[in-house]
């Protein structure tokens, strides 16, 4: 109840804040500023974790510096600013960054109350359970009773609780905020649960299991009990950046889609297929529409990759956590990354 | 024997047993059956767990790796600490660029124990810290600007401090000098705010621009702990004197103050820094995440070290206070020149202890994702190529905190000596 009050205090708070943005305003500050503010995780493998180096590197990091290569031509024009779950939304909406890319769930309720937009899906996972074999366990309708361990304040605690009651079951919850400190509970035993993100938990059991135990003494039960869609958010108000954010990440897509690769794209740029033609800006027309550069998507795909590049550089098999494409492969493959025709 | 005199015995040696490590180890550690039995279970105890620790650290470790994946099944994983040392003390600062966080700290150090050195607590003390803080911060920036506006009400705020504190003591020349900037600085201040003077600010920038957001590690928990407590210790003073003022209004002020911010965990502060003043500043306007920490570490400390100089102002005998008035002093003589003199002597052992506790809680800011040396550490856990090694990573900050704080604690200990020579028989 406190945090729905909360919730609805930020709300408000925003509507006030953002009823006097303009069109176009938060873009020409970053063009001003000659970089984009980009809010992060603070710190969650393949998504967004800094390097020995000091570097950011992840999944959500190449939606920021995708972003940064279409307006800018240049993908390292880009600032980051770590952000945890609660303060992502508020920073947000002050004005600290620019766009959120932040392991963020789509719902009604951040779409619309907080004053924010979301632009594409980046990646499609849902929640699950992790469990230690021994338990013998087969489903998560078996888990009445159980200790779970959970991050408390985002989306995840509440489908919890959702599903244990839609299906009359008890839990008992061991709320903790670092991530680091739940995988330790789960391992030590002080939970038989751990419930998170599928991705997450596929990624902490490949990484994280400490030895002597191993990755198999270890399953994901097969329920997937929440839709978590995940994007890059905006403020409400300039929709010509909430435009180019979208079709940055549709533009990721397509390239994938035609065979476009990092790679390739220099001999691509020679290809007679009118698509192809179309998307890398050999035939003007789509890089004005949106505001920036013709050659647009050369730079991201030159710079940053196609998604399917990126996915697998960072969580997928070109990667440790070897989390498997699923749902988040292309629609011709099956999957369910879908993008609008650049046309 | 021949310097014996005639009726007295030579002095025999103690028997061998009560002298030398034999006697020693007989007297302290074997002197009853029970006593000889805790020695030797303990000894056997710190044995078997010494040998455990070292046979993981030291005999199985791996200095050496590529990555985490060839640590796997042998001891502590050393190559990870080799791997990512300079990410931990430094953070996200460019790496090319480490040695200007290095030399901000060695500043910093440099601060920190010529200030623990007693022949320095004189007027000397502040130019070190103007100096060296400008050094710290430039270093840290790489470019600092500094607006005429600011210069001119630090002139104001300087000269009229001069003014109130030497009011009735210092010498005509001394006090036409306060009296000068000041007037400087409100003149130069007015003009400025009615236009007659145009903005100017004062550049100085060897090197390239580093935000606070890139800051990390080591750089970050000194400035936060150094200045969390530099600043908090003059607002303090003036919180513990106002806590003892006779004007209700002031009392009133100070103690709600100091009640609301020992009322809440310092966490819930920076939550209010980060997450609720954003939302009260008008749309487009942000104050730097980092600043607002170091706000809110200031306040925090504040509220703490009033508490403290409350108990030194407590501790002086009452007359003190009645023969300063004697003395036909003024409420600033009295509070400067017999006062807080002796009151701060008092109170420099728990001001250091607050110091070595306040030097650890920078870590919390990790909850508004500032990346301190704690979080630093925590965050080369997250890259996967290095995943499933905390505690390799966690020892180590462990030891790097142990020798800030270890020093840290000998030398309140060594001051108290010091400073308590008067009084010890």
């Amino acid at each position: 109840m406190k945090r729905r009050l909360f919730a609805a205090a930020i709300g408000a708070a925003a509507l006030v804040a953002s009823g006097s943005a303009l069109a176009g305003k938060d873009l020409d500050a970053i063009k001003a500023r000659g970089a984009v503010i980009c809010g992060v995780p603070t710190g969650i493998a393949g998504f967004a974790a800094a390097d020995s180096q000091g570097k950011w590197i992840g999944l959500d990091v190449d939606v920021c510096r995708a972003v940064s290569a279409a307006i800018f031509g240049d993908s390292e024009k880009v600032k980051y600013v770590p952000l945890t779950s609660q303060q992502r939304f508020t920073a947000l909406q002050s004005g600290e960054v620019d766009l959120l890319s932040n392991n963020t769930t789509v719902t009604l309720q951040r779409d619309t109350a907080l004053g924010l937009d979301f632009t594409a899906i980046t990646y499609y996972d849902g929640q699950g359970f992790m469990v230690p074999k021994k338990l013998g366990l087969k489903s998560a309708k078996e888990l009445n009773g159980a200790t779970v361990c959970v991050a408390p304040g985002t989306t995840t605690e509440l489908n919890l609780a959702d599903y244990f009651r839609a299906n009359k079951m008890t839990f008992k919850p061991v709320v903790i905020e670092k991530v680091d400190e739940i995988r330790a509970a789960f391992y030590s035993g002080r939970c038989d649960v751990y419930t998170t993100d599928v991705s997450s938990l596929a990624a902490t059991r490949v990484a994280n299991t400490p030895a002597p135990l191993t990755p198999d003494d270890f399953m994901i039960l097969p329920e997937i009990i929440s839709k978590e869609p995940l994007g890059p958010m905006v403020r409400h108000g300039d929709n010509q950046l909430t435009d180019i954010i979208r079709w940055t990440q549709y533009a990721m897509l397509e390239a994938e889609e035609y065979g476009i690769t990092s790679k390739n794209v220099d001999e691509m740029l020679k290809s007679e297929n009118p698509t192809i033609k179309r998307i890398l800006g050999v035939t003007p027309g789509m890089g004005k529409a949106l505001g920036v550069d013709e050659k647009w998507v050369y730079t991201i795909v030159k710079q940053v990759g196609n998604y399917g590049e990126s996915f697998d550089r960072h969580v997928g098999s070109g990667s440790l956590l070897k989390i498997d494409r699923g749902v988040n492969k292309l629609w011709t493959q099956g999957g369910l990354q879908y993008a609008p025709p650049i046309r | 024997m021949a310097d014996v005199l005639p009726g007295e015995r030579p002095q025999l040696a103690p028997p061998v047993d009560d002298t030398g490590p034999l006697g020693w180890v007989r007297k302290n550690l074997f002197s009853s059956w029970g006593n000889g039995i805790t020695t030797v279970v303990l000894i056997v105890a710190i044995g078997w767990i010494l040998s455990g620790f070292l046979h993981w650290a030291v005999f199985t470790a791996t200095f050496d790796a590529k990555s985490g994946a060839e640590c796997r099944g042998h001891g502590a994983c050393w190559a990870l600490i080799r791997e990512k040392y300079r990410y931990i003390f430094f953070g996200s600062f460019p790496y090319e660029q480490h040695w200007r966080p290095l030399f901000a700290v060695v500043a910093m150090l440099a601060m920190l124990i010529l200030s623990s050195d007693r022949r320095m607590w004189n007027k000397r003390l502040i130019a070190i810290w103007g100096v060296g803080s400008f050094v710290a911060f430039l270093l840290m920036f790489g470019q600092i600007h500094i607006s005429l506006g600011l210069i001119l009400f630090v002139a104001l705020a300087a000269g009229g401090l001069g003014m109130i504190l030497r009011g009735a003591i210092a010498t005509p020349g001394e006090l036409n000098g306060w009296r000068a900037l000041a007037a400087v600085g409100a003149l130069g201040l007015i003009g400025r705010i009615t236009g007659v003077i145009p903005t100017w600010s004062l550049a100085i920038a060897p090197l390239s621009y580093v935000e606070t957001g890139l800051w990390g590690g080591i750089p970050v928990t000194l400035i936060l702990a150094t200045y969390g407590l530099v600043f908090a210790f003059p607002f303090g003073i003036l919180l513990a004197l106002g806590r003892r003022s006779n004007l209700p209004l002031i009392k009133g002020l100070c103690v709600g103050f100091i009640e609301l911010i020992r009322g809440v965990p310092l966490i819930s502060l920076l939550i209010m820094a980060s997450v609720m003043l954003p939302l009260f500043l008008p749309s487009g306007m942000t104050i730097d995440k980092f600043l607002r920490a170091q706000v809110a570490v200031i306040l925090f400390a504040g509220a703490y070290i009033a508490e403290i100089i409350r108990g030194g102002l407590q501790s002086l005998p009452k007359g003190q206070f009645e023969a300063a008035d004697a003395m036909g002093l003024n409420y600033v003589q009295k509070t400067t020149l017999i006062i807080l003199p002796q009151a701060l002597r008092v109170v420099i052992p728990p001001l250091i202890n607050t110091f070595i506790g306040f030097f650890k809680d920078t870590s919390l800011v990790l909850i508004i994702g500032i990346f301190d040396f704690l979080n630093t550490a925590n965050q080369a856990l997250v890259d996967p190529n290095w995943a499933g090694f905390p505690g390799e990573v966690y020892l180590f900050a462990a030891f790097i905190y142990f020798c800030f704080c270890y020093s840290m604690s000998r030398y309140s200990k060594h001051l108290e000596i010091e400073l308590n020579k008067g009084t010890r028989r």
